[in-house]
């Protein structure tokens, strides 16, 4: 239990999946506007990646590693992601309308989300079994989600602020991530 | 021959992958920490490709329409492998240094945004040819990006130290807050100088959506993909929307005929 918990932590506020490692740049900067579509796209992204992250450990360790064909690794993880999004989209919109409308628009996007990919991959890289891997999955998506509504919250701040003419729209914002970067550095001491 | 040379060009300067139309940002900002890493990756994606733009350039004739993402997904995703596999094999320290970012190129949006934008309109050779020109623009980016963060940060040049020893480097621009730094001022020149960049692109409608808000200038590319959802899903809603008014009109419509019909029984 213990370690589970130091990698849902390590994963979602240590190496917090954007702001250190990166991944899932482009819902970040462009999702980011207001905390309300941030929140969705977050919830969204937690819900996929922990899902993902189950069915690719699955994979990987009872059928891939028992077959010998670890190398195939990034293609089935691609076209499994890809339908996996497809066939969650549907399901939701069949069963469950709610949640469809709040997290339905984010899922199309998801697809192209280097985020869940990379936590696929990291799964393999760092050796972790089934349950691990699924911790890991939620941290990360965690640390996307506070991450992604944190900016939100600056970003609805700073719409009104007088910023110099050359540093409105995207510059200001990479700005903003570079010190919440900063400011995520701190927690590399917790663990 | 004139056109390859035109590919070249626009991949290198016009359409500069990084400075103009800024796809690709994940590994823009991961992994040029150093110029040996950016340029190692730059090339890396260049290979990927160049191949992946000619077979799927052979093959668009062949691969039916409904089915091309996944098709070209799954090619892009067997030369990443391939190309994976070598480094490991060859370049092992440059494979260490990358890590996850080399099958991350599987999701780069360069690679599907040209086969879907260019490859798969195209003959071959042309293709072949804006493959390079567009890998080089790239790897262009991310090298030069790779050596503004080694200078300032560690004070050398693809490990060559170039700044006096009176010179302090500021180690936070080799550190990930750098990147991000980095890029905002590149895209603050932009603005600045009023250059053509995707970060100059007048944001659209604040709809919720975007890809870094650059969606207008993805060439078609997988953000096409994003824009047909997301116009299909406004359509369904509108329906939905004409239904139900429909529905309410046909009720008080009912209701209309149903009163006179019942003051008439009495």
């Amino acid at each position: 239990m213990k370690e589970l918990l130091i990698i849902i932590v390590g994963s979602a506020l240590v190496n917090n999946v954007v702001l250190s490692q990166f991944l899932g740049l482009c819902p970040f900067l462009g999702v980011s506007r207001k905390i309300k579509t941030a929140a969705g796209m977050g919830a969204a992204v937690i819900f996929v990646i922990t899902i993902s992250s189950a069915i690719t450990s699955l994979l990987y360790n009872y059928v891939l590693v028992k077959l010998d064909l670890e190398y195939l690794q990034t293609i089935v993880f691609i076209i499994v992601i890809a339908a996996l999004v497809q066939f969650v989209e549907m399901v939701l919109k069949k069963n469950s309308p709610a949640l469809y409308n709040s997290l339905g628009v984010y899922l199309p996007l998801i697809t192209t989300n280097c985020a869940v990919l990379g936590v696929a991959l990291l799964n393999v890289t760092k050796g972790y079994s089934l349950i691990s891997g699924v911790a890991n999955g939620f941290g990360t998506a965690c640390g996307f989600t506070v991450a992604i509504v944190i900016l939100a919250g600056i970003r609805e701040r700073i719409e009104h602020n007088d910023i110099p003419e050359s540093f409105k729209g995207t510059p200001i914002v990479l700005v903003t991530a570079g010190l919440m970067a900063i400011a995520f550095i701190g927690f590399s001491g917790i663990i | 021959m004139n056109r390859c040379v035109e590919r070249l060009h626009n991949g290198l300067i016009k359409e500069n992958p990084t400075f103009v139309l800024m796809l690709g940002m994940c590994p823009t900002l991961a992994v040029t920490s150093s110029a040996f890493n950016g340029l190692g990756m730059g090339l890396t994606t260049t290979l990927v490709l160049v191949m992946s733009n000619t077979l799927i350039s052979l093959l668009r004739n062949v691969i039916p329409d409904r089915v091309r993402m996944p098709a070209f997904i799954v090619i892009v995703a067997s030369f990443v492998t391939i190309v994976q596999l070598l480094l490991q094999g060859y370049i092992p320290s440059l494979y260490d240094t990358l890590g996850i970012y080399i099958p991350l190129i599987v999701v780069n949006c360069i690679i599907l945004g040209r086969a879907e934008a260019y490859a798969s309109k195209n003959p071959v050779i042309p293709s072949a040819f804006d493959g390079i020109g567009m890998g080089l623009g790239f790897t262009m980016g991310l090298t030069l990006i790779g050596i503004f963060r080694e200078l300032i940060g560690s004070g050398m040049v693809f490990g060559l130290k170039i700044m006096p020893d009176v010179y302090e480097p500021f180690a936070i621009f080799v550190m990930a807050p750098g990147a991000f730094f980095v890029l905002a001022m590149l895209t603050a020149v932009q603005n600045k100088l009023k250059l053509k960049g995707a970060s100059n692109v007048p944001a659209a409608a604040d709809n919720g959506f975007g890809c870094g808000g650059n969606c207008a200038s993805c060439l078609d590319g997988v953000c096409a993909a994003n824009h047909e959802i997301i116009k299909k899903a406004a359509e369904e809603r509108k329906e939905a929307a004409k239904a139900a008014a429909a529905a309410k009109a046909d009720a008080a419509k009912a209701a209309a005929l149903k009163d006179p019909d019942k003051k008439g029984d009495r």
